[in-house]
């Protein structure tokens, strides 16, 4: 019997050698013809070529380009429209493209949080990741957007378009308390490139914010109370605190109102995106309980190590990345060159953020560099640095992310030990306790060079340690705001889930992973899990 | 010296560990095993619409070795650990070993199994 198969394979062999032969005898006949059709064709084009070639490209773009009845000699009103309008181009092209950095970021989320929690339940976390970019987009297309941004006003960056302009308000002290906005919903009447832009530049804002609390409530919460808080955060609760800051509410005006510094400035949503996202955190996964294992008897906490760390550090990467949009999109104008500004404190905050995370835990803490600390660490700076990014030095932005990257893991330490809150992820630690810190970081480190006109205030935003302490006033009211605003609405609608449908699954489904009960599908088919998996026992 | 064998569920393993601790059994192996049985499966598993059931159980297998004097003990902690009352909590084999030895310092039989130094 191995005979014959040993000479089959034989033949078998010799078969492929001899075609490989016959090949290669006509090989040099091919590479002949193609170079004369290559050698052809460039110098044919080069012939009959009109324009002259510009390799350099210092030639190309000059006034024959500008549109004019006449070529080559247009009018000042039609230089000036053409120059309108690339300005308008290129801030439309910035903002979008910025928005599209951000919907990476959703890929960032997926990974860090299936990759920081078991293999048992990825199949349900990525799903959850997945559908919440659908889900809360509908959410923003239905009513959010028109609530968050009905009343904001002519979008000066973008063209000039005034359509969202009403604003519900309500009389408080004799003054105006803009609330929520009224005109938008599906979209309508809002056909225009202008507003079309700021509306996917804002929807995938609100999806960072809707993504950050299947994290703390990952492997125990049932997919279909997911799904309702996923419409609930994209119609209402998002977009109402967004209003307040970014879509001319109250919060924006009290410069105005109560000349407090120029209202709560938050420039990317160190607040609106991240504190709500966090706050919305704490109180899910502290009224959906710790995941069974967690804690033991005498309160003390046990590890239940993510399944992939890989996942989590690439993740990081990602969100890192996408975070160039965030915060350098969040000028709305590629003509605003502070957004190089902005982007270097990004990324300088980042990195100081990382650094500080795993050197605390190094030194202090368990004497390793524990990695998916770092990760929280590089994301705690980000957080921080989001709101202050466009108002502080680069030096007062590599602090911030000190700052940061030692907050988050105090943070993260004294949820779990101390309020007893289990947050797989650390979305907590990360998003809610840093958005603060950034929001308040704005009224400390604002250095007073940027922000003139910004909510109808002169000069620039200026924070306590450069003068003027009626900005942090400002600051510490959006946070109290957003905490007090978001709390409560979080918990209405997840008790109302929890009291509807249920926010979590059966004990026996969450021991066996939430893989197969919930979605009815393995993520890691035909893989065997080992006991890493498994629930720790509650000694 | 007895050899005893226990199936059991993954999700009990910590349990067991701990009941067998508290026995005085420090020291036995496991190994993650798939068998089939009667357990009736819970969830159905789906891909891309189409059902199917692998039938496959996951279950741990623990092999631990002790001197008669300790058989009954262990097994006794084992049973209470390991059940459920429900059907699939697996079972529990027991059977003769003719001697042992420890690798360290070639010593065998009984004592081999215990740490006197500890």
């Amino acid at each position: 019997m191995a005979k014959v198969v040993t000479l089959h394979y034989i033949t078998k062999k010799r078969n492929i050698v001899t075609q490989f032969k016959i090949g290669e005898k006509y090989m040099k006949k091919y590479i002949l013809l193609f170079l004369l059709i290559f050698v052809t064709a460039s110098t044919t084009s080069y012939i009959y070529a009109e324009k002259p070639l510009d390799p350099s490209g210092a030639t190309t773009g000059t006034i024959s380009d500008v549109a004019a009845a006449k070529p080559g000699q247009p009018t000042l009103e039609e230089i000036g429209t053409q120059a309108g309008h690339n300005k308008v181009a290129i801030n439309m092209v910035w903002v979008l493209v910025a928005g599209f950095l951000v919907m990476f970021m959703q890929v960032g989320f997926a990974m860090v949080e299936g990759g920081l929690t078991r293999a048992k339940n990825i199949a349900h976390t990525m799903a959850m990741n997945f559908m919440i970019y659908p889900l809360g987009m509908i959410g923003f297309f239905i009513c959010g957007f028109a609530i968050m941004f009905g009343g904001v006003g002519t979008l000066g960056t973008l063209g000039g378009a005034d359509a969202l302009n009403q604003e519900f308000t309500i009389n408080l002290f004799g003054h105006a308390f803009g609330l929520i906005g009224t005109k938008g919903f599906f979209l309508n009447g809002m056909y225009d490139t202008g507003i079309l832009t700021l509306f996917l530049f804002q929807m995938v804002f609100m999806d960072t914010t809707a993504t950050i609390p299947t994290g703390s409530m990952a492997e125990r919460w049932k997919y279909i109370a997911f799904v309702i808080y996923g419409l609930a955060v994209g119609t209402i609760i998002y977009p109402v605190f967004g209003n307040w800051v970014w879509g001319g509410g109250w919060l924006s005006q009290l410069g105005n109102m109560f000349s407090l510094g120029h209202g709560v400035v938050d420039f990317a949503g160190s607040s609106v995106v991240h504190l709500t996202g966090g706050v919305l955190a704490f109180i899910g996964a502290k009224m959906i309980g710790p995941r069974l294992g967690k804690y033991n008897k005498n309160g003390s906490a046990n590890a239940i190590p993510g399944h992939n760390l890989p996942f989590a550090v690439l993740g990081t990467f990602v969100l890192a990345f996408g975070w160039f949009g965030f915060n350098a999109g969040s000028t709305l104008a590629a003509g605003d060159f502070r957004m190089a500004v902005v982007a270097v404190n990004t990324m300088l905050a980042s990195a100081t953020g990382a650094m500080a995370a795993t050197a605390y835990m190094w030194l202090f803490k368990t004497k390793k560099p524990d990695v998916s600390m770092m990760c929280n660490g590089m994301l705690a700076g980000l957080v921080a640095i989001t709101a202050p990014c466009a108002f502080v030095t680069p030096q007062m932005a590599a602090v911030i992310g000190i700052i940061a990257g030692i907050i988050v893991i105090e943070a993260a330490f004294f949820i779990e030990n101390k309020l007893k809150v289990d947050d797989p992820v650390g979305a907590v630690a990360v998003h809610g306790v840093n958005g603060a810190f950034g929001v308040i970081a704005v009224g400390l480190f604002a250095d007073g060079s940027y922000g003139d006109g910004l909510n109808g205030i002169k000069g620039g935003v200026t924070g306590l340690f450069y003068g003027d302490a009626s900005q942090l006033w400002a600051q510490l009211i959006g946070v109290g705001a957003n905490i007090i605003y978001v709390g409560l609405i979080g918990f209405i609608v997840f008790k109302l889930i929890d009291i509807t449908v249920g926010n979590r699954v059966p004990a026996e489904d969450e021991l066996a992973g939430l893989d197969i009960p919930e979605m009815g599908a393995l993520g890691y088919s035909g893989i065997k899990m080992d006991k890493n998996a498994e629930t720790p026992l509650s000694r | 010296m007895k050899k005893i064998e226990a199936i059991i569920r993954t999700s009990k393993f910590e349990e067991v560990r701990e009941a067998l601790g508290q026995a005085g059994i420090d020291f036995f192996t496991y190994v993650d095993v798939t068998g089939i049985g009667n357990e009736i499966h819970k969830g159905e598993l789906s891909y891309r619409g189409t059902v199917y059931d692998t039938s496959y159980i996951s279950r741990q297998l623990l092999t631990i070795v002790v001197r008669d004097i300790n058989v009954q003990k262990t097994v006794d902690a084992v049973l209470k650990a390991a059940k459920t009352g429900e059907i699939g909590d697996g079972k529990i084999f027991v059977s003769t070993i003719d001697d042992s030895y420890r690798i360290r310092n070639g010593e065998s039989g009984d004592t081999s199994l215990y740490n006197k130094e500890a």
